[in-house]
Parts: C-alpha cells; structure tokens; sequence
C-alpha cells in the first residue's frame, strides 16, 4: 500500500448554522487520482473549501490529516507551503495584479517554506517557459492581471498552469472541466495526467464522466448530501452516467 | 476557526515609524493669534513691508470667515488661539546660510527620515529642500541647479533674494481671499520652497521638499511656489513626516504652482504625517490649498499624490486650465485606517479652448476610516472642445469603514466631453483566501491587491518614489485584514 497522503476521517463540517458536510472519510495515498462526483449542491466545494483552509467553515467533529500531521489548525497558506493545491471552481480576478508577478510570488513562498532559495526574474522565467509547453498556454495571459478579463475556459488553463508552477503534493480540482471546450478538456487533461507523479496525488472533482475518460481516476466516491454514499473504481463513474445519483440513493 | 470579521478588528494596528522626536531648542512665539503675531513672524524674517501689509490683510480677512463645514469629516473645533505660529530651532535667528550651520541633530532627523541633506550622500539626483518646523533648514544641489538659472531656495529666502518674482506670483493662484485655510495661512505662514525655472530650462533633476513637524504644540504653515516659465519643465516632489503626539497638530499649507506657455509641472507628494493611534488619538489634521494655474498655452501640471497618513486630510490639489490647449491630471491614491478621515479631490477647471484634464483616484478604506472624493469638473463658456475624463475607484477593507464619492460637474459648453467613471469594491475575502490559497500570507496578499488597485496612479510616481509608497502603503495597512 503507497503512502498515505490525506486521510480524511468522519469529517462534520458547516457554515452559518448550517451543517452541510456530515461525516465524509477518504483516503488518498500517494500516487493516486481519486474522483468525487454527486449532485449540486452535495458539498463537494465545500470539502475543497475546508480543505484548503477557508475561512467561515465550522469544523464540527472528525479530523483530517495531511502529510501525517492534523490539518485544521493550519492557515491556509501554510496549507499552500505544504503543497495543498486548490484549483478554484470559480477563480477570482485581482486586478492590476500581474499574473507573472503573482506566480512568481506564490512559488517563492513556497520554496522558502522547503528551504530552498528564492527564485529570481530570470530563473523563474525560464520555469514558466518549460511549463508554458506543457500547456499549450498563450504566453500573453501571464503578461496580464491575474485572471482579470480572462474567458472562463482561460481561468481554469491559468489555475492548471498555476499547477505545474507550483507542483503540489495534493492538487484538488474543483469542476476544471466546466466552462471548458472539448479541445481545451483535452489539453487541460493531458497537462493534469503529465504533472501526475508517484509522489503526489489528485482529487478530482466533476459532475461528468467525460472528464474522467482523460483524467483516469484510480477510485470514485459519490457524494450526496456531505456524505459519501459509495465509492468504487472507475466504472463507477459510467454506471453513475447512465443511471443517475437516484439509482445510488435507492441501493444505500 | 475565527470569521474574517473578528480577525479584521483583531489586526487594526498600525505602526507609525517616524513618530520620534527630535531633542532641539527651539524659539517659538507664544500661542495665539493676533496681529502682533504676525507682525513678529513678519519681522523675525525681515520681512518687506508689502509682504507684511499683504499678511495684515489676509489675517484681516480671515477673522470674517467661518472654518468650513462641508467637508465630509469630524472634528473638536481647533482653538487659533492654542496654536504656536512660529518655532524654530536656536540659536538660528535666520534660517541658517549653509548645511554646516545646521544643527547636527537635525541633519540626524532628516538621516533618519532615509533624506540625506548632504550632497556628497546623496545617490540620486533629487535636490532637497527640507522644512523644519516652520523654517527651511537647507537647500542642496542649489549651485548647479543655478548655473542653469534655476532658483530653487526657501521662502524666506526668495523674499530675500528675489522679491520681485514672489512678489509678482504670490497669491496669483490662491489669493489669500481662496478660503479660510488658505487665509490663515497667507496671514502666518513661516517658510516654505520657492522654485522658479527659467526659459526653456528642463530641470535636470528631481526637486525635492521635506517637511517635519517636531515642536509640540506647534502649526505648520509652509507654502510653497513653483513657477515654470515659457517651454520651461520641472518634476518636484513632496514628503512629510510628524512625531506621534496626543494632541492634532494643524498643518495648513499653500502650493501655488504656474506654468507659462509651453511648460510642464509634475507635483507628487507622498504625505505620511502622523495619523493619530489606533483609538484616533492624537494625528495631524492637514488641510492644505493646492492649486496649479496652467497659465499658457499648451502648459501642463500635473498632480499625482499618494496620502497615508494624518488624522484628517482635507485637500484638493487643482487646476486652473486657462491656456488654450493646456492640460491638467490629477492621480491620486488615499489610504485611511483606523479612525483616519480623508475628504479629497480635485478640481480642474476648464477656461480655455481643447483644454484636457484627467482624474484617477484610489480611495482605499480600513479599520474604521471614512474616505471621500470630491470632485468638481467645470467647463466654462469659452472651453470649446474641452474633455475631461474621471475615474473614481474606492476600495474598501473590512465592514466598519466608509467611502463616499461627490462628484460635481458643471458644463457650460456643448462641445465638451466629460466621462465619469466610479466603482467601489470590497476587498473581497475571495481574493485573499485566493492568494493565501497559493501561499502568500494575509497582509501580503493585501498588500498586492492594494498594489494592484492602485497602480495606474502609481506608474505615475518617479521611479524612487514609487517604491516608497508602495512601502508605506504597507505600512498604513498593516494588520488592516486578518
Ligand atoms: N456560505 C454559505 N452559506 C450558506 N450556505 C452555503 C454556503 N456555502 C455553501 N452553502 C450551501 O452548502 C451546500 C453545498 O454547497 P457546495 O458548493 O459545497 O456544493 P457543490 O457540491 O460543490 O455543488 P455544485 O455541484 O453546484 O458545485 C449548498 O446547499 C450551498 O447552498
Ligand atoms: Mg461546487
């Protein structure tokens, strides 16, 4: 059995009074591509959300370890520094920002957080050109504020570059797909698949199938209603296609 | 885990780095107003007697006048007669002749404001007046900048060594019947920074003035003349400071600027007086008069300024656009936190034909700090062709703060085009959680989302200048977001 990554144990978690993740356990192991998929509104943002670090989440009971260490008393960007990565479903704009400014910002923080040396403009330039071929991202974009006035398939490309910039440890996409085309789910897919190491992991997030015909996930877990009603291969995720979340609500 | 709201409050806090005093003896004039007060001022700089009479007169006006009610800020009423008008640091009776005259604790002061008065320390080619108190303490740079004929000296000075000129441009712009600040200075005022650049002369550096409240008790009361004549072009730029003091100071200051035809004026000011604690004790209370007269044609002035500290700001550093074809732009960046009150603007008023003006203001509120922008465009009868355009951004920083806008146009000709643009935003949590989410801590991420809002007025900055209000933005903001 590979390295356990995240381990996420009877986790309650709510906003305002509201409790809307109510006992979700997971674990992913090193190496591996896990998928939650269930309806809108499920709570699978949410889990990103708490994952990450947002604030305005009440963790109400269960706990969640990361790299064999409790992760809820982290600040988010403590998170990030550990190699916590969060691909926004809806990425903010921030405007007069320069993207290329921002990334270089964000890696050098994390850099420090491992002790390594900051980079400088140069050295990270010539990161960001051996990732700009992986993507097949318009060089332009990272001359522009940070996602501001980019098309929304633009900002999913941008937070999947963000990705390979940052090369985290646990990547979580929340919906990359949506908003994308079928030629971009292709190249957005093949750059996830290729920052896949034997080191690291990904959860995936979607609503489709389709998704997953690119990004082939190791297990599939059903979300609905902040539980996780049953999980499986990657079949799971046709049979799901096909039938629908009713048929998983009648069997469990 | 705690809401942003509580971390918010938690983290107002802010440090004022230049909050020292300075241990000098000092000869100040007791506190009061009265004619005898200005008579005093009038003679310990020996004065001409027209400059005495014309301050008579302002004081005179004065009296008539009520202190202004409409800007949007509060404050105890301000008692004139609790002020000190006059204070300068001994044994100097006259401002002193040369930098080795000044007093070595001064020149540590100005060392520790990061302003090396000396010339041989200084990296860049930025000509430093500095104002002390009340009395220029020192002007450097001043024998190569008059090989090219340009005066660049103290008040006092130029009253001395140039009545003709300041004689011929005081009050041109903002005469002493302008307002009531405006009159109480022309009647008290101590010192400040002549600047006369002649003919076609390119100022080939950046000029420079500092000013520094240390006396307790004591006003501020500088103004300052610039005056570009024909093809003539100058950059010049402003910085304050004041020691953290539980009493408001006032700082009541006159800018006057006139560009002839064909010349150019660029004014920026970074201003950093003391803002007051955290509780709103204490902070400079700055109400100053700036106004540029783009006299000839083609001329341009252009303000760009970028105000962090005081406890209340009350300015609206103008243009007076009477040349044909002249243009007037205004860029701005005000920051407010904790109990600070800012009402601030411009006004460009639009007299002669294809006249151009530009507004870009940044109002960025924190803590429990009230931001207004008050703007008025006036385009005149005979301002054919006339355009103007407005950008009016606030920010906002947490719930506890306020921004308001107020923008006046009056169009007196149909061929103007006038364009207003205004947006506020909340520094969204999303964006922070969104930074932090890539590993930046909280205050930095502010501090980039700050930058980034700001930035159009700040690639307005000389270069120097730029990065030292990006610091001090920084600094104003620190702990404003949890
Ligand atoms: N800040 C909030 N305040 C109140 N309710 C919230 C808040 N955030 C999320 N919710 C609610 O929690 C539930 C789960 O939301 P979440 O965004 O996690 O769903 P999701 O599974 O990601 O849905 P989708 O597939 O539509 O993206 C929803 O009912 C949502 O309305
Ligand atoms: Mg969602």
């Amino acid at each position: 059995m590979s390295k356990t990554i995240l381990e996420i144990k009877n986790l309650h978690a709510g906003v305002e009074g509201k409790q809307i993740l109510k006992g979700v356990s997971l674990s992913i192991g090193a190496g591996e591509v896990h998928a939650v998929m269930g309806p809108n509104g499920s709570g699978k943002s949410t889990l990103a959300a708490v994952l990450a670090g947002r604030d305005g989440y009440d963790i109400t009971g269960g706990e969640v370890i990361y790299n064999g260490h409790d992760l809820i008393d982290l600040d988010p960007e403590e998170r990030a520094r550990e190699g916590l990565f969060l691909a926004f479903q809806y990425p903010v704009e921030i405007p007069g920002v320069n993207s290329t400014y921002f990334l270089k910002a964000a890696l050098n923080e994390i850099r420090k957080a491992k002790g390594q040396p900051e980079l400088d403009a140069i050295e990270f330039l010539n990161v960001v050109k051996e990732k700009v071929k992986l993507l097949d991202l318009s060089e332009d974009l990272l001359k522009r504020s940070v996602n501001e006035g980019f098309s929304g398939g633009e900002k999913k490309r941008a937070e999947i570059f963000q990705m390979a910039i940052l090369e985290p440890k646990l990547a979580i996409l929340d919906e990359t797909d949506s908003g994308l085309d079928i030629d971009a789910l292709k190249v957005v897919s093949e750059g996830v698949n290729k920052l896949k190491t034997k080191e690291n992991a990904q959860l995936v997030i979607t609503h489709y199938q389709r998704l997953l015909n690119y990004i082939v996930p190791d297990f599939v877990h059903v979300l609905v209603d902040g539980r996780i009603v049953k999980s499986g291969g990657k079949e799971l995720a046709l049979e799901l296609e096909a039938k629908g979340y009713d048929w998983i609500l009648k069997a469990a | 885990m705690p809401t942003a709201t509580d971390t918010i409050e938690d983290l107002v806090k802010t440090e004022y780095k230049y909050g020292f005093v300075t241990d000098l003896e000092t000869e100040s004039a007791p506190p009061g107003l009265s004619e005898d007060t200005i008579r005093l001022i009038s003679r310990k700089k020996n004065e001409p007697e027209w400059l005495t009479d014309w301050r008579l007169k302002a004081y005179r006006y004065w009296l008539t006048l009520e202190e202004p009610t409409w800007p949007k800020v509060h404050h105890e009423k301000i008692d004139y007669q609790d002020i000190v008008y006059f204070s300068q640091p001994k044994p100097n009776k006259n401002a002193p002749k040369s930098l080795d005259e000044v007093d070595p604790k001064l020149l540590e002061t100005y060392e520790k404001l990061g302003i090396p008065l000396r010339e041989r320390e200084r990296l860049a080619g930025v000509a430093v007046d500095a104002i002390f108190d009340s009395v220029s303490v020192g002007t450097t740079y001043k024998k190569s900048l008059a090989e090219k004929g340009i005066i660049f000296c103290s008040f006092s000075e130029a009253v001395q060594e140039h009545p003709e000129l300041v004689k011929k441009y005081l009050g041109m712009v903002v005469p002493y019947t302008d307002n009531f600040f405006g009159a109480l200075n022309s009647a008290v005022f101590t010192d400040g920074s002549f600047c006369y650049i002649p003919k076609g002369v390119r100022c080939p550096m950046e000029l420079s003035t500092y000013f520094r409240i240390n006396a307790a008790k004591s006003g501020q009361f500088e103004r300052t003349l610039i005056v570009a004549d024909e093809g003539a072009s100058v950059s010049y730029l402003e910085g304050c400071t004041a020691p953290m003091r539980d009493e408001n100071q006032l700082h009541a200051a006159v800018v006057e600027l006139i560009a002839l035809d064909n010349a150019e004026i660029k004014y920026s000011t970074v201003q950093n007086w003391y803002p007051g604690d955290e509780n709103g004790v204490g902070g400079i209370y700055n109400f100053v008069t700036k106004r540029g007269l783009c006299k000839g044609k083609n001329s341009k002035i252009s303000w760009t300024q970028v105000e962090t500290g005081s406890a209340i700001t009350w300015k609206y550093p103008s243009c007076i656009l009477l040349g044909d074809n002249s243009k007037g732009e205004f860029y701005s960046v005000a920051v407010v936190n904790n109990y600070q009150q800012a009402d601030t603007g411009t006004k460009m008023v639009h007299i002669g034909k294809n006249t151009k003006s530009t507004i870009v203001s940044k109002g960025i509120s924190a803590g429990k700090g009230q931001n207004s922008y008050r703007g008025l465009v006036e385009i005149k009868k005979s301002a054919a062709n006339a355009r103007n355009f407005s950008q009016c951004d606030s920010m906002l920083i947490g719930n506890k703060c306020g921004a308001h806008t107020f923008p006046y146009i009056e169009v007196k000709n149909t061929t103007a085009s006038v364009e207003h643009e205004a947006t506020t935003s909340k520094i969204g949590e999303d964006q922070i959680f969104y930074c932090n989410q890539r590993g930046l801590a909280t205050q930095d991420a502010v501090n980039m989302i700050v930058n980034g809002f700001c930035k159009e007025v700040f690639k307005e900055l000389p270069m120097e200048f730029a990065v030292e209000a990006q610091k001090l933005l920084g600094v104003s903001l620190e702990g404003s977001v949890g």
